[in-house]
């Protein structure tokens, strides 16, 4: 089999490993939190980073009126069928070999994945200002959104949003399709002489 | 030019000579002082090298230190009632205090020892006895909470235990007063041949700790003062030091005093073993209490068991031997290879150390003075290895390091003597304030002990601290063993009356310590594992209140049909699952104490409400920034009234 093809199938194939690792994880530090709180997003679920710390981040944010970290949002019952359907995809572009639809397949799961991240965006959003008006702290003009990438000072807290394997695979998995394409390209060349 | 530059480099180096000649005398003097301060300095957010677990005597608990630093930790309420966790006070504990004798809410708790795994300690579990109403107590190293308690029958004055063997197969208990076994109505007068001494022997299953009294070595009536495990070639054997082996009963001060010679008894108990195994055992009636907290119910139990089997000495040859002490012996401390057994004659100046080695030779050729009850007395010259000669007054307490040294306390000149094994010459002697009793070095009751610190237990201490009224605290005094001379490090007062205490090294325990309760293994009969599930009981006058704490509210908070002359049980689950978030609870009125909860953990306490009218509640432990809004109400009202039962959160 030409390698193009190989590359292709196997950068199509990474997308499994959403099912295996997490996506991105949501860090909470603070003074009396020696462990820090954390909760790991998948593409189908929410997790404890430490045993209990998704129920002790609830019991800490429903003072400042924030909800519970949803665990069953329709995102993860959509998310994961897209990336099934994206892998089974990009295996068959891979078998078929044609160039041109690897390109299509790599440019299709970066716009999904603006999308998905628009769509965490507007989740992280809603969760940091949709507050409980009888909240027992309220603090004007303070939002609790925590940082979509990198780091953000929130109360005492220090909340630290940054992707995790799942993503890092993704990402790998996308520009494999890429390096496929050329690859084709090259392997194209050579016939033709 | 030349000479300018000469002239001042000659004007500099005696300078910087003069310089560092007095920077060096000034060290001199003060580096001891600094030096001693850096020692035990343990910087804010850094963690002690040692656990200390410190008797707390007549305060009947145990005390939990960190070495070097001399910084208290925890009171682990053991043998008396402790309000502050409800110990001994909630429906859950109670259980833990009973004995043969009823509801026994204090003891005197003296000697912690930790149990060990091939002569090593192994962090698992500290024991430790009570004195007064005979009993020994087990503690969970993982949670740091006694989950144990036997009784001793046939003992009183259990003061010669709790030693631990190599690999824990025993808990031993030695008797300090001989008794009448059984228990009966005689003369005191007519003590001399009827009392008898009990040694108890106590298996420890390797699996969950469970204990089990299996057999008791019937003893002549002398007093058993302390004892030591064998290890090593000795293992196998233990040691007792007896005093009163004139039988006397009364003035035992003077009456006591007169033979020049006492025993250490050597009891073979793998021989004790194979006569139990062989049937050699008698059955006896009894009955003591056997209490076992359970960590999944969060609740203990109390059985009295009814029986007991003895071995009598005087009838199964090998199982016992005498081996001639000088005066009243009190310390019996083995060194860490097993062949040394060291007894400090209190009203002896000098040590007397018996050979292992030579003991097993001189039964093997019968090198017997004479014999006591059917039991053999040693030749004292066939046994003795060495004897360190005019140490000082009073000696107590040998500690060993792992150097080959030995450290003996000396009450009466008040100072610990440091000395070389085999060669019994003393090496140092550092003076202790005052009258020391016990001293500790971790690792004391193993093979390995460890050579860094030295912890003498101080029974008076007159004007080393603030003066308190005639009361005044009792000491520890920390020293630096490491050095061919010793070093006092710290002075730090303890709670109640240190007798001995056990140390080990933080990180076997520390990894092991439990962090909080899983909710969902709670198996507790009144457990509330959620707000759904809270609501309130009514069973004749018993009304049972199925409740939860969390940060920061109870629920229900308002609960109203209760009537005086009810009993209300409380029943409260902290369903929190952090760390260090226990919940408190405290009601007006209450006869008994206040709840203290952990993550996980279900507690009862009862109430019974006298008067009408509506009465508060609150968390009692300073849960979180709404703490003072973690509260409630009861509605009291009159016996005869019929207001229903109705309970609430948030209405």
């Amino acid at each position: 089999m030409r390698h193009s093809k190989i590359i292709m199938i196997v950068g199509s194939l990474m997308l499994f490993s959403l099912f295996i690792f997490p996506l991105w994880n949501i860090t909470l530090e603070a003074p009396q939190y020696p462990e820090p709180l954390g909760m790991d997003i998948w593409i189908n679920k929410v997790t404890d980073g430490n045993p209990n710390d998704i129920k002790n981040i609830n019991l800490m944010n429903h003072y400042i009126g924030m909800r519970d970290v949803p665990v069953d949002l329709k995102e993860f019952k959509i998310f994961p069928i897209v990336i099934l359907v994206m892998a089974v995809l990009g295996v068959l572009i891979g078998i078929i070999g044609k160039r041109k639809l690897f390109l299509f397949w790599g440019f299709t799961m970066i716009v999904l994945g603006i999308v998905g991240m628009y769509d965490f965006y507007l989740w992280l959003y809603d969760y940091g200002h949709n507050l409980n008006p009888h909240a027992a702290i309220k603090i004007p003009g303070q939002g609790y959104m925590p940082p979509l990438f990198g780091a953000k000072s929130i109360l005492n807290f220090n909340a630290i949003s940054l992707p995790k394997a799942g993503a890092y695979f993704m990402i790998v998995g996308i520009t494999f399709s890429f390096i496929a394409f050329f690859q084709a390209k090259k392997e194209n060349k050579k016939l033709y002489y | 030019m030349k000479n300018l530059i000469k002239s001042t480099l000659t004007l500099l180096s005696i300078i910087i000579f003069l310089g560092s000649c007095s920077k060096g005398e000034k060290k001199s003097d003060g580096i001891l002082a600094s030096n001693a301060a850096e020692k035990v300095y343990v910087k804010p957010g850094e963690l002690d090298e040692y656990y200390a677990f410190v008797s707390g005597g007549f305060s009947g608990q145990l005390a939990v230190y960190g070495l070097p630093s001399g910084r208290l930790f925890k009171v682990i309420p053991v043998f008396s009632q402790d309000p502050e966790k409800a110990w001994g006070y909630n429906e859950e504990t109670k259980p833990m205090l009973m004995t043969s004798h009823g509801f026994i809410p204090w003891d005197d708790a003296h000697h912690p020892d930790i149990s060990q795994t091939a002569g090593e300690l192994d962090g698992r579990w500290v024991f430790i006895n009570g004195n007064n109403t005979p009993r020994i107590a087990k503690i969970d190293l993982t949670t740091f909470e006694t989950t144990e308690i036997i009784e001793l029958p046939n003992s009183a004055g259990n003061h010669s235990s709790s030693f631990v063997t190599e690999n824990t197969e025993y808990i031993v208990a030695g008797t300090r007063f001989s008794v009448p076994v059984p228990q009966k109505d005689m003369s005191i007068k007519e003590y001399k041949g009827n009392f008898k001494g009990a040694m108890s022997f106590i298996s420890v299953a390797p699996t969950d700790g469970k204990m089990n009294l299996e057999f008791q070595i019937l003893m002549p009536g002398f007093n058993y003062d302390l004892a030591h495990p064998g290890r090593g070639a000795s293992h196998g054997w233990f040691f007792f030091t007896t005093y009163n082996t004139e039988e006397a009963n009364s003035l035992l001060e003077v009456n006591a005093s007169q033979n020049d010679v006492d025993y250490i008894a050597a009891i073979n108990w793998k021989k004790a073993e194979e006569y139990v195994k062989a049937g050699k055992g008698k059955k006896m009636a009894t009955n003591y209490a056997h209490n076992v907290y359970d960590e999944h119910t969060h609740t203990a139990t109390s059985t009295m068991k009814k029986e007991v089997l003895v071995l009598d000495p005087s009838e199964l040859p090998g199982l016992v031997y005498f081996l001639p002490t000088p005066k009243s012996p009190h310390g019996c401390d083995v060194d860490p290879s097993g062949e040394y057994i060291v007894g400090s004659g209190k009203l002896s100046a000098n040590l007397t150390i018996h050979s292992f080695s030579k003991m097993l030779k001189a039964i093997e050729n019968k090198k017997f003075a004479t014999t006591l009850y059917n039991i053999p007395v040693l030749k004292s010259e066939e046994i003795v290895a060495g004897v360190v000669e005019q140490a000082g007054l009073g000696p107590l307490h040998t500690e060993f390091d792992d150097k080959g040294n030995g450290y003996t306390t000396f009450f009466i000149t008040s100072e610990v003597v440091k000395w070389k094994l085999k060669t019994w010459e003393i090496v140092d002697r550092k003076p202790t304030y005052y009258s020391v009793g016990h001293l500790m070095i971790p690792g004391g009751n193993s093979r390995k002990p460890t050579g860094k610190y030295l912890l003498a237990m101080n029974k008076i201490t007159k004007d080393r601290y603030l003066p308190t009224g005639p009361e005044v605290t009792q000491s520890a005094q920390l020293f630096d063993i490491s050095g061919e001379k010793m070093e006092l490090l710290l002075d730090f007062p303890t709670i109640g009356e240190p007798h001995y205490a056990a140390g080990i090294k933080a990180d076997v325990i520390m990894k092991n310590s439990k962090k909080y309760f899983e909710l969902k293994d709670n198996k507790h009969q009144y457990v509330t594992k959620s707000e759904a599930e809270t609501r309130v009981v009514r069973n004749g006058k018993d009304v049972h209140v199925y409740m939860t704490a969390i940060r920061s509210h109870f629920a229900p908070d308002n609960i109203e049909g209760i009537k005086v002359g009810d009993r209300v049980f409380f029943h409260v689950t902290n369903v929190e699952q952090d760390y260090d978030v226990p919940h408190g609870f405290a009601i007006i009125g209450a006869n008994n104490a206040e709840l203290l909860i952990m993550p996980g953990q279900t507690e009862t306490l009862v109430w019974e409400p006298k008067q009408v009218g509506v009465w508060p509640f609150y968390c009692s432990d300073f849960c979180s920034a709404l703490h003072q809004e973690m509260q409630g109400y009861v509605r009291v009202s009159p016996a005869n009234s019929n207001i229903p039962l109705s309970w609430s959160l948030g209405e």
